[in-house]
């Protein structure tokens, strides 16, 4: 069994990657979800002109592969005198990219909330905004929370895309051992189950959450 | 760049032949990516089958199996897929190109996804129909062939359209292990030209622009079948 000998001196060295993987979903996902939310809210303005932001950016996040979303700031941003760090430029794709997605999460769960809800918040004096923000939000949240938290599981995933702007993350740091030692084959399995777990580990969070959100559907 | 102090047009906006120039080189990736794209859903669309009608089996085991291959196969993030069998299978002496490995390995996640899918589109059919064809003297394969695959598919196919639109952006991470599609082109022409924005913009309206031609195409099937069928 040689390669569990490597496997545990390699597993040192992929630790920081784990932790800057980690750390990039945080990020991506603490601007995704607020960014998707004012999406959401933009799409249902009033205003035709927001609508239309609104639908460009979702569209443009959703309708591009992450990878050129990632490509596209990394290489233009530069050019128009914005320097950033490969992480910073990373967060902000993975943020559009998880932002135009659950903007659709959130529309849905906006919009299952019955009309009446707010005609409600409204004859009972609630400001719109104060309507929106105590009744009809935290119903909508209840309702986009599942989708959501597997958004979160993808949006990880998506984080081993930041290798190819070489932000020192868990692929990158697996390539990193791999092209010292030639242990392709060993390295990457490694790789694969450390991200394989992580997902495993999210994924049963994911359902324990959608069990105790549904308790009283029951 | 401009040299500072001259009055010309931001550099990052670029002119019109070069525009063109630009499009005519991400445009070389289409035939890739397109292939990459059909190859996969095709192999994996197969190999699903079997997972499908394995997860259905009257055997508990190879339900495990199946459930436990569908499983292990999604928590790994697509990239790491692809590294895996370009740069690993080479040590058990199977060495394969890179379009190759692309499309083996897409076609393996294509798979797992491609089972689930067509599961729920069996979870579809009612088991009255099921029931119907055995009273009607059809044997098992028959009835598979024949009564339940053809109402199944026309319920999954939206989700196998959808798919397919992940697939096609998906496979822009073929560009990573040297495949020469569209990512992989424009990332050469954003590195000769330093049009970095154009470059991925115009990478960016081809996918745009190829998904819509999946989703139209599989509307019109979706509508042509529900003809044939003769349902609402």
């Amino acid at each position: 069994m040689s390669f569990l000998n490597d496997w545990i001196a390699w597993l040192p060295q992929l630790g920081p990657g784990v932790a800057i993987s980690l750390q990039l979903t945080g990020m991506a996902l603490f601007f995704g979800f607020p960014f998707g939310l004012l999406l959401a809210a933009m799409a249902e303005s009033r205003l035709a002109t927001l609508r239309w932001i609104s639908f460009l950016i979702v569209e443009v996040g959703r309708g591009l592969p992450a990878l050129v979303l990632l490509y596209l700031l990394y290489f233009s941003l530069p050019d128009m005198g914005v320097i950033l760090t490969s992480m910073t430029t990373a967060v902000i794709a993975l943020s559009w990219n998880a932002g135009a997605y659950a903007s659709e999460y959130f529309r849905a769960g906006l919009s299952a909330v019955p009309r009446g809800q707010k005609e409600a918040a409204l004859t009972s004096g609630f400001s719109r905004w104060t309507g929106f923000r105590l009744v009809i939000l935290p119903q909508a949240l209840r309702i986009s929370t599942p989708p959501l938290a597997g958004l979160a599981v993808l949006v990880f995933q998506g984080s081993a895309l930041a290798f190819v702007i070489a932000v020192p993350e868990l692929m990158s740091k697996a390539y990193e051992i791999s092209s010292m030692t030639f242990r392709y084959l060993s390295v990457f399995s490694l790789t694969a189950i450390v991200y394989g777990l992580i997902t495993w580990l999210f994924l049963a969070l994911v359902k324990l959450l959608e069990v105790r959100l549904s308790r009283h559907l029951v | 760049m401009s040299a500072p102090g001259s009055f010309s047009k931001p550099s990052w906006i670029g002119s019109g032949t070069m525009i063109l120039d630009i499009f005519l080189t991400v445009s070389k990736g289409i035939g890739l990516t397109l292939y990459i794209t059909a190859a996969s859903l095709f192999f994996g669309g197969i190999v699903g089958l079997f997972l499908a009608a394995g997860a259905q089996s009257r055997f508990a085991l190879l339900r495990l199996a199946v459930a436990a291959y569908v499983n292990v196969v999604r928590v790994i993030p697509p990239i790491t897929w692809l590294f895996l069998i370009y740069f690993g299978l080479p040590q058990f002496a199977l060495k394969l190109s890179t379009l190759e490995a692309a499309i083996v390995g897409f076609s393996v996640i294509a798979s797992a996804f491609m089972a689930e899918i067509y599961r729920s589109g069996l979870l579809s059919i009612p088991v009255g129909q099921r029931e119907a064809a055995h009273a009607l003297g059809m044997g098992q394969l028959t009835t598979a062939r024949w009564v339940i695959t053809p109402q199944a598919f026309r319920v999954a196919l939206p989700a196998i359209a959808t798919y397919a639109i992940g697939l096609l952006k998906d496979s822009a991470l073929a560009s990573t292990i040297g495949v020469h599609e569209i990512t992989y082109f424009a990332q050469q022409s954003a590195k000769q030209l330093h049009q970095g924005l154009l470059s991925f913009a115009l990478a960016g309206a081809l996918y745009i622009i190829l998904s819509l031609v999946i989703a139209v195409i599989s509307r019109r099937i979706h509508v042509r079948l529900r003809q044939k069928t003769g349902v609402a």
